[in-house]
């Protein structure tokens, strides 16, 4: 538990590259969009942000199911660290996009349903984080966070297809036959690319997050064990 | 059309909070570990104590 593995090292690296490479696109590449002009520019950090925030709120509900399965402590650490980095990014995509609404809708907020389900989706989850510190048994900690990011698992395809499943303001950017109400901006292939660019870069930020995150829990969790072990030794 | 200044402001704004708030987590992500490197590397010192 001493350094980080060479690969880990890289994908850091490379993500810190790809990040200063998708904000040079962002900003000198892709044109501006004839209504919004500058402002247009949020939304590609801003979609990104919330596809990792979703990835992680999912890769937390398969966690869970692994260790409900196996009863494995480390599914426990992955499921803990996923949620973590995941309210991080869905905070972003929050604010970015309240930055985004005040000069587009005039307003910084509004009750949308895409909007309202993705507070309450990040809400479920800064409960999650809050509900955990209070249980002391890990294993019943775990039991609970397991179930928990199952359930609350489910609020992430309900946020994703809020502006399906009912009238929408907030622009749609995956437009198909059923979309209802919203609006879209015709993306030039530039856009488009840089998007593709944008996503792929957060998601390599997110897997190089997750790894650093699980290298932490797993030395949180072997300090706890040393503690309980050097509190056994002083007492015999 | 929203004119031109207000939105670069509108822009850089986004763009500094969703910078900000990532370098702050990688910070507490780097404060974590070396809180954590640091009582580990004490509590092996109080066992190596306790048993000699």
């Amino acid at each position: 538990m001493n350094r980080p593995p060479k690969i880990l090292t890289f994908l850091s690296i490379l993500s810190s590259i790809l990040f200063l490479l998708a904000l040079g696109l962002v900003l000198f590449f892709t044109p501006l969009e004839a209504k919004m002009n500058y402002v247009q520019k949020v939304f590609y950090f801003h979609l990104s942000s919330a596809w990792v925030g979703m990835l992680g709120f999912i890769c937390a509900a398969i966690s869970g199911i692994a260790y409900l399965v196996s009863q494995d402590m480390k599914w426990d650490i992955i499921e803990v660290a996923s949620v973590e980095i995941s309210l991080v990014f869905f905070l972003n995509a929050i604010v970015s996009g309240s930055i985004w609404a005040k000069p587009s809708w005039g307003t910084w907020w509004t009750w949308d349903p895409r909007l309202t389900t993705a507070a309450i989706l990040e809400m479920i989850y800064v409960a999650y984080i809050l509900l955990r510190q209070g249980i002391d048994d890990p294993e019943r900690r775990a039991r609970f966070s397991a179930v928990y990011t199952l359930v609350g698992g489910l609020s992430v395809p309900v946020t994703f297809l809020s502006i399906r499943l009912w009238q929408s303001i907030h622009p749609a950017i995956i437009v198909t036959q059923g979309t209802e109400g919203g609006s879209s901006f015709g993306m030039t292939p530039a856009m488009l690319f840089t998007m593709i660019f944008s996503i792929l870069t957060f998601t390599f930020i997110f897997v190089t997050l997750l790894w650093h995150r699980i290298r932490i829990g797993h030395l949180a969790v072997l300090v706890a064990e040393l503690r309980n072990q050097e509190n056994e030794e002083m007492q015999s | 059309m929203i004119p031109y200044d207000i939105s670069i402001r509108y822009m850089v704004a986004g763009y500094a909070v969703i910078i900000l708030v990532l370098i702050t987590y990688v910070l507490s992500l780097l404060s974590r570990w070396m809180v954590l490197k640091r009582n580990l590397r004490s509590i092996k010192d109080g066992i190596v104590r306790a048993r000699s």
